[in-house]
């Protein structure tokens, strides 16, 4: 049966026919869905690990104990995980293990832009690389095969268009696997010096092997076009750029496998050849190793840079010269950029801390919009759990002056990933920090995955839940206090309350998502126009559902779910 | 066939994902080779929101670029106007009158154009506006703007109308599929 799946559904049922029996992820824009799909089938055990590097443990776990598993996680997830990661290129496996790393190319949704490929190189795990809905469950399942076969963890890299493209998928059956016998191996497995000498031996031999198999593997494809003016090595999504861009003007050689690279077949390919050109996006790793293996006749970065995404009229301009005509307005169009939804328990915080003029250690969420126009309460924003870390550090710098003066912001699962350790340090290192949980009970910009604050695992069903107030206390946090961010005045008495106190103190501001299915709304609001004199103090709070008609406020009936903080902030009631 | 590209645009939350499957579903059902590109994540919240449909004999790009799409279906006017530069010449732009503010335009540090469906179309577009928002309500709820557009695209595709009815009952859930079948009628019949 043939269906239209995305990048990321056929990643799934590529784990499924392959006989993945575990599969452990944290979630990512966009490598999420692969590990919600792969949920939906009874045969899998699939779960939410609080961070990546638990994740890639279970994962490597499992396949030690003889099931086929796999663990999903976008680019910067991979940093997390980093750790397992080199460690598990020496001891291998024993089922197979794969792992997706989604990168995102133009940052849709993303901190950074970083070439996961590096990590594949370093770790000398090998790496594969579809463009596709239909490679994805291809490459997927030979994977499996392959990481048996080499005995190492393989890497399947996604990209934000490959994961979130739909194209047709042929279904197949799954195949049940036994589990492998498992033998105690510690000179394969307990990775001390001794025996981790042996399997770097091991490791590099095995490294010689991949190359060899990258020669004539299937997954590394030559297209010869008898037109064509030049030859073209490209990899995942910009291939398909290039075959809809240049078609039989060019010859391509698509590399399906990215580490390790092949040799003799680069070599041979552009040898046929007087200009080669690398279309592959991000850093020029294929290019660097052309030119590594004595291939000269090379350009890539110098036509298309290091940033962003490429696309097909990229290509045909760059090196055709070739663009297409379009209308365009003549006027400016505003931009729209992402906001926190109407009824967002975010804003009602983010208010409070903008008019105390406080100093923001941000995190990575949807609460991450709170450094956006008009509530700009936001100074920093790094990776997972910095927040809290970085403002003891930046309190540890400056002393007094901030400590009564800055606050951290962390939702509830990335506190969950990586936020406890920060706190850990501020208890135990006597700083006098204020950190703000915002417990919107989900794991909220990915779109709404459990987490082990909420009470429910990956399937839905009932699991134990961690007490953030009770966990605050025994980290040896004692000033610790649970806020309504719908209530403007309580929330800022809070605030001001914890900055004075010349302690550590933990603010957990709750309110479910207002997005959640269960969360039930209030009516909308109306505005009063005989009250209303259009002071403006409701726009401040940055809420969607509410603009400016002839000088008075309206309220969008179709966006308010009637949280009531703009009710709140009029000071001339006639927000009702 | 020459691959055809197609548009579903408008602001996160206003349901262009489901469009553009219930499209995918259709175009698979006709015998095409089909590529439907999504956004997720931080420009879900709100933001605008671009999906691509492609479909033809082979499709290899799954991305539309300036001056290649066949056709933009804008669930916002602001919106149309945004990926007016994507039309190729002659083609259509099917949009919902509907108008939503942007945050710079919430905040006073921009202003929302007006007379946009007029400029539109003196800009060459060939242009159908539709209140898609009151045909949606009509049908039993707004949310169904989306469906409203897909039945305007359809009253202009030579698709056979059961591939659209079952395109629905694959992608919408059974207890809104009546209330969905009736904003999909309204906007073909607009």
């Amino acid at each position: 049966m043939k269906k239209l799946m995305l990048g990321n559904e056929a990643f799934a049922r590529g784990l499924y026919e392959a006989g993945c029996k575990v599969v452990s992820s944290y979630p990512g824009t966009p490598s999420t869905e692969i590990t919600e799909e792969v949920a939906k089938y009874d045969e899998v055990y699939a779960e939410w690990a609080p961070n990546e590097k638990v994740a890639m443990e279970t994962a490597l776990g499992a396949s030690i104990a003889g099931a086929r598993s796999f663990c999903g996680m976008k680019h910067v997830g991979l940093n997390v995980a980093a750790d397992p990661l080199y460690t598990a290129g020496y001891t291998g496996v024993n089922a197979g293990m794969v792992i997706a790393v989604a990168d995102d190319q133009g940052m849709h949704s993303s901190q950074n832009e970083q070439d996961s490929r590096h990590h594949a190189i370093a770790s000398k795990v090998p790496m594969l690389e579809p463009s596709d809905s239909t490679e994805c469950k291809e490459f997927v399942k030979l994977a499996f095969e392959l990481s048996e076969q080499f005995d190492a963890p393989f890497i399947v890299r996604m990209s934000t268009r490959v994961a979130h493209s739909q194209s047709i998928v042929e279904m197949e059956d799954r195949k049940e696997l036994e589990l492998k016998p498992y033998e105690k191996t510690p000179q394969k497995f307990v990775m001390m010096p001794a025996y981790a000498k042996g399997r770097h031996v091991f490791v590099e031999e095995r490294t010689k092997k991949l190359i060899e198999y990258a020669e004539t593997s299937p997954l590394n494809r030559v297209e010869i076009s008898d037109k064509a003016e030049f030859g073209v090595i490209t990899n995942g999504a910009a291939y398909q750029y290039t075959k809809e861009a240049l078609g039989d003007r060019v010859s391509v050689l698509k590399l399906g496998m990215v580490n390790p690279l092949p040799v003799k077949l680069i070599q041979d390919f552009a040898a046929k050849y007087e200009r080669i050109v690398v279309i592959e996006e991000l850093d020029g790793i294929i290019e660097e190793h052309c030119r590594n293996i004595g291939v000269t006749n090379v350009e890539g970065k110098n036509i298309f840079g290091y940033i962003g995404e490429i696309n097909q009229a990229v290509i045909a301009e760059k090196l055709m010269g070739e663009k297409k005509d379009f209308a365009a307005l003549e006027e400016n169009i505003p931009v729209r950029p992402p906001v926190m939804c109407a009824g967002c328990p975010h804003r009602g915080l983010f208010y409070c801390l903008k008019k105390l003029g406080v100093t923001v250690s941000g995190d990575i969420g949807c609460y991450t919009l709170g450094a956006a126009a008009p509530l700009n309460a936001i100074d920093t924003t790094i990776c997972m759990g910095a927040s809290i870390s970085g403002l003891h550090g930046f309190n540890k710098a400056r002393g007094a002056e901030s400590e009564h003066n800055s606050v951290a912001v962390i939702g509830d699962s990335t506190f969950m990933h990586s936020g406890m350790t920060g706190l850990v340090n501020i208890a135990y290192n006597n700083s006098n920090s204020t950190v703000i949980i915002l417990d919107n009970s989900i794991t909220g910009m990915t779109g709404h995955q459990q987490n082990p604050t909420t009470g429910k695992n990956l399937k839905g069903d009932p699991a134990a839940a961690v007490n953030l107030e009770e966990l605050c206390k025994a980290i040896g946090i004692k000033r610790v206090r649970v806020t309504d961010p719908y209530k403007l005045a309580e929330t800022e008495a809070a605030i001001k309350e914890e900055l004075a106190a010349d302690e550590a103190s933990v603010i957990i501001s709750r309110r479910p998502c207002a997005l959640l299915k269960y969360v039930k709304h209030n009516p909308p609001f109306a505005v009063d126009t005989e009250k209303c004199v259009g002071c403006k103090a409701c726009m401040k709070l940055g809420c969607p559902a509410i603009s400016i008609r002839d000088k008075k406020a309206v309220i969008d009936h179709t966006q308010c779910v009637g949280c009531g903080i703009c009710k709140e902030q009029c000071k001339f009631g006639a927000i009702g | 066939m020459e691959t055809k590209s197609i548009m579903i645009v408008g602001v996160g939350g206003q349901g262009s994902l489901l469009a553009s499957r219930l499209l995918g579903n259709v175009l698979l059902a006709q015998g095409y080779d089909v590529k439907v590109s999504e956004v997720h994540g931080m420009s879900q919240r709100g933001g605008s929101v671009v999906t691509y449909v492609k479909y033809g004999d082979k499709v290899y790009s799954p991305v539309i670029e300036k001056g290649e799409a066949d056709a933009v279906i804008s669930f916002e006017l602001l919106e149309a106007a945004r990926c007016l530069p994507y039309l190729k010449k002659g083609g259509h732009l099917i949009t919902s009158t509907q108008q939503i503010d942007p945050m710079p335009v919430i905040t006073g540090a921009a202003q929302y154009p007006e007379n946009l469906t007029e400029k539109l179309k003196a800009a060459g577009a060939e242009l159908v506006a539709v209140d898609a928002l009151s045909l949606a309500e009509q049908a039993g709820t707004a949310k169904a703007s989306n469906v409203v557009l897909m039945g305007v695209l359809a009253s202009r595709m030579d698709f056979p109308e059961e591939l659209w009815q079952k395109a629905l009952e694959q992608c919408v859930p059974p207890k809104f599929l009546e209330l969905n079948k009736k904003a999909f009628e309204l906007g073909k019949n607009a």
